[in-house]
């Protein structure tokens, strides 16, 4: 059903979203992590209390995630060509990406550490525990669990973004699927990479959750 | 060892300010295990949290191990915590460390070597009980093993002050028991200074030497736990005991009228509290024989000890001749017994055996 000439470019579509998504998600998580760390020990009644620093980082945030991702691609354009020197292109994407991910990350990595009984925080403190400790000893291994899970939700999110990647001459899969399954009407492409993304998907899901399970020792 | 003066704790609220310690003194001597009881919300949990300083006190001076705990900086404050272990009602431990890695744990905070934490933790782990279960999980424990582990981890940085929160108030009567007697244990094996905050008097009865009551942001009574026991002045702190021991009247008499004067066919009721030595003492059989006349009727009695000393309760009945009842309570006032008159009460005609002595 798929001519040859197809098969060359699905893999080619996969390989450029395997590559925006994983390098996406390696950057973001970079940032994003600790900012979900600030975020949560900023918070009230936590081990670095700052309410105008967790109101100020909050409102970025929020600000960050209100923005539609096709909008946010072409609202940055000016500051992807000054970080990657191109506006247009596979790597180009990553920038927009990373962008829209970090506050992501940010916020379901705080919700993970708020599942953390406020009782072992107090344990370490009353151990001698200094904040940096209780946020690398006690809050991050006892949330892992939940931030793996967290993760991987942002993981697929970030599949379903950089199918609009295409936009900006990104490639990948949804590009392939709407220049050659939509505009040039060829429905077997349309399939075939829907197909694609539903089997990465389960992937990224199985091993997510396998990975949590394994971590979660409660 | 520790030395509380004039501590109150003020917390600001949206609903408006809470006092919850209202100026409380209190002094802890070294290897003493203190209790501390009081009603949830009477603030025996802010206070013992006063001692290292997880909550600050809004006013007042705190002292432990001569150091002027409100003058430290964080990082003396993180030293001198070093020195006080505390475990917890919900034993606090790390779900996602083994029972050797949270034993482990505030050594590792110190910077420990891991071969100095193996030749700390293998001893603990045997002190405790837990030697077979170092690899598992804290999932993988009962109440009274995660507890147990909480007291490891405790006494690994070496503290001379424990301080316990509610730590067996999560656990059954069993196991409430053997952790008691495990923190006892240890209070003599190492000289530890322990406070224990609970609400349960069964808990002071049975491991504390002197005990502190707290109600409503301020110390009710306090002294030593057989005192406070046999004489509990306060009505808060003989509610604490009524748990214990039971001051009602036994069911033949219960609900009855007490009256001050004599009435047809009723008994003088006498509650008795013997306390050491006198709890050997033929008493009784020595006043029947002393008073003509007397029939004295055993309604109720218990022997408990507390620290080794014998405490006897007794609820008696007197009747007979006038004088031969008051000749009775005259023999009683002078020997080493408490005698408190409960007064003329009738027995119901239903119920309950007796026994006569004599």
């Amino acid at each position: 059903m798929l001519s040859a000439e197809i098969i060359p470019l699905l893999t080619k579509a996969l390989g450029e979203t395997i590559y925006m998504v994983a390098v996406s998600m390696f950057i973001a998580s970079l940032i994003g992590i600790p900012l979900g760390v600030l975020l949560h020990t900023t918070d009230k009644g936590q081990i670095l209390e700052n309410f105008p620093l967790n109101q100020t980082i909050g409102s970025a945030v929020n600000a960050i995630r209100s923005i539609p991702f096709i909008i946010l691609m072409f609202a940055i354009i000016p500051l992807t060509r000054l970080l990657v020197g191109s506006a247009i292109g596979t790597t180009a994407a990553i920038v927009p990406l990373v962008l829209a991910s970090i506050p992501f990350i940010g916020r379901q990595v705080e919700t993970s550490l708020k599942e953390v009984p406020a009782g072992l925080v107090e344990a370490a403190l009353s151990m001698g525990a200094t904040p940096g400790q209780i946020i690398s000893k006690v809050l991050l291994p006892e949330a892992m669990p939940g931030i793996v899970s967290q993760l991987t939700t942002v993981i697929i999110a970030l599949v379903g973004e950089s199918a609009m990647a295409g936009a900006i001459g990104g490639g990948g899969l949804g590009d392939l699927a709407i220049r050659y399954g939509y505009q040039r009407f060829r429905p077997e492409v349309m399939l075939a990479t829907v197909i694609i993304l539903i089997v990465l998907v389960q992937l990224v899901q199985f091993a997510g959750n396998t990975l949590a399970k394994k971590l979660n020792k409660r | 060892m520790i030395k509380l003066s004039g501590i109150e704790k003020i917390y600001d609220t949206p609903s408006g300010k809470i006092h919850a310690l209202k100026g409380i003194d209190l002094r802890i001597e070294k290897g003493e295990i203190y209790g501390i009881i009081g009603l949830s919300g009477a603030g025996k949990s802010t206070l013992v949290r006063c001692i290292n300083m997880l909550e600050r006190p809004t006013k007042g001076e705190v002292i432990v191990d001569n150091l002027d705990m409100m003058k430290l900086s964080e990082s003396e404050l993180r030293d001198a915590r070093k020195n006080i272990g505390m475990i917890f009602q919900h034993f606090n431990l790390l779900s996602s460390a083994t029972v050797y890695d949270n034993i482990a744990f505030p050594l590792t905070l110190s910077g420990v070597s891991s071969g100095e934490i193996e030749k700390k933790v293998t001893p603990l782990l045997e002190l405790v009980g837990l030697a077979d279960k170092a690899k598992q999980y804290p999932a993988q424990l009962s109440g009274g093993q995660k507890q147990r582990v909480g007291i490891a981890r405790a006494l690994a940085s070496d503290p001379k002050i424990l301080l316990c929160d509610e730590a067996t108030s999560a656990l059954d009567p069993q196991t409430t028991k053997s952790i008691l007697a495990l923190i006892k244990d240890i209070n003599k094996k190492f000289k530890l200074t322990v406070v224990v905050i609970t609400h349960e008097m069964q808990v002071i009865k049975e491991i504390c030497d002197k005990v502190a009551v707290i109600s409503d942001g301020v110390i009710a009574e306090r002294g030593d736990v057989l005192d406070v026991f046999t004489n509990p002045q306060h009505a808060i702190t003989k509610e604490f005991i009524s748990v214990l021991l039971s001051n009602e009247l036994p069911a033949a008499f219960r609900g009855n009228e007490i009256s001050e004067t004599k009435t047809p066919g009723s008994l003088l009721l006498l509650r008795l509290i013997f306390l050491g030595e006198s709890a050997d003492d033929p008493v009784l059989a020595e006043m029947i024989r002393a008073c003509d006349g007397l029939e004295c009727t055993m309604l109720f009695g218990n022997l408990d000890e507390i620290h080794g000393v014998p405490f006897g309760r007794m609820i008696v009945g007197l009747s007979g001749k006038e004088s031969a009842v008051q000749n009775a309570l005259d023999f009683l006032g002078g020997k080493d017994v408490r005698v408190e008159v409960i007064g003329y009460v009738r027995r119901n005609f239903s119920g309950g055996e007796q026994n006569v002595v004599g």
